[in-house]
């Protein structure tokens, strides 16, 4: 069972209290843009064993839309935090790192 | 009026009808929002998380821009008044919702294991103490609960979904379903 603290309200909220809004930090890809530029924003997505970012929304609690970070694999939660970021705090990159050394989130994007 | 659901079993429950309800939304940070709530009710901002009561009148923290106001129905078209003169011109909106939603009462030292059996918060009495105001799932619908003072509890759902909420909460309470969970109650 995944819970994840809800960076807003704080509460420590049951998987079944959120819903899921897929992967985060994608960056939006719009008229004028490339066709593969389009297609990589509507449809690629990373599907990794392993380091995840994802998009969250506390939809039966403050409602609020939030993004954690999490391991696929091991189902470790490295934290959440607010969505109104565009790459993830460096607390949280640190603890990522703690468990997969040389952990780069930039070469991930 | 009032009516009573269950008396027997892990708590009494009933619906709590003719309370009022105002929607309050706006930055909660701000200094104006807290003059508003002090100024016009003569009640204070709750934090994340918690509920406060002056009397008859409660407030509870919803979201990080809503608080939902409880007052008694009577009350309500002057309370709006009151808070809407405070609000003035200011970002801030107040909303009857009295009708949009209906409430219950849950009381009895089982009452705490009755919410617990159906709804995925810790309801654990050192985690969830009186002032705890919590939105979260009763089953298969969002409701808002909270401790008003030791065992007794009040939850507030949609009005459509009343009579399901009503259902759960007296086969969730029904007499010999106690599971004992908490050393306090059930």
């Amino acid at each position: 069972m995944l819970r994840l603290t809800c960076p807003y309200c704080g509460a420590a909220a049951d998987e079944t209290e959120l819903t899921p809004g897929g992967e985060a930090h994608l960056t939006r890809h719009g008229p004028g843009s490339s066709d593969e530029a389009f297609e990589g924003y509507l449809f690629l997505r990373k599907n990794p064993y392993g380091v995840h970012f994802e998009r969250w929304r506390h939809a039966h609690g403050c409602g609020k839309w939030f993004h954690a970070a999490r391991d696929t694999r091991s189902l470790q939660v490295f934290g959440t935090y607010s969505a109104q970021v565009t790459r993830p705090p460096q607390d949280i990159i640190d603890r990522i790192a703690a468990t997969h050394p040389g952990f780069d989130w930039e070469a991930g994007q | 009026m009032s009516e009573l659901l269950c008396t027997e079993g892990l708590a009494r429950i009933e619906t709590v009808s003719g309370r009022g309800m105002i929607t309050l939304k706006g930055e909660l940070e701000s200094r104006r929002f807290r003059n508003v709530l002090a100024k016009a009710l003569d009640l204070p901002l709750p934090g994340p998380l918690s509920c406060a009561f002056n009397g008859a009148r409660g407030v509870g923290w919803m979201a990080p821009d809503e608080v939902l106001i409880l007052v008694p129905g009577e009350e309500v078209p002057e309370a709006l008044a009151r808070l809407r003169n405070k609000i003035g011109d200011h970002h801030i909106t107040a909303v009857d919702v009295s009708d949009a939603r209906a409430q219950f009462r849950l009381t009895g030292p089982g009452a705490r294991e009755v919410l617990a059996k159906l709804s995925p918060v810790d309801f654990a009495p050192a985690r969830f103490a009186p002032g705890t105001f919590r939105r979260t799932r009763l089953a298969q619908v969002p409701v808002a609960v909270w401790q008003k003072e030791e065992d007794v509890f009040g939850l507030v759902c949609f009005r459509s979904v009343a009579d399901y909420v009503a259902g759960l909460l007296v086969n969730a309470a029904a007499p010999g379903s106690g599971v004992g969970y908490f050393a306090s109650g059930g």
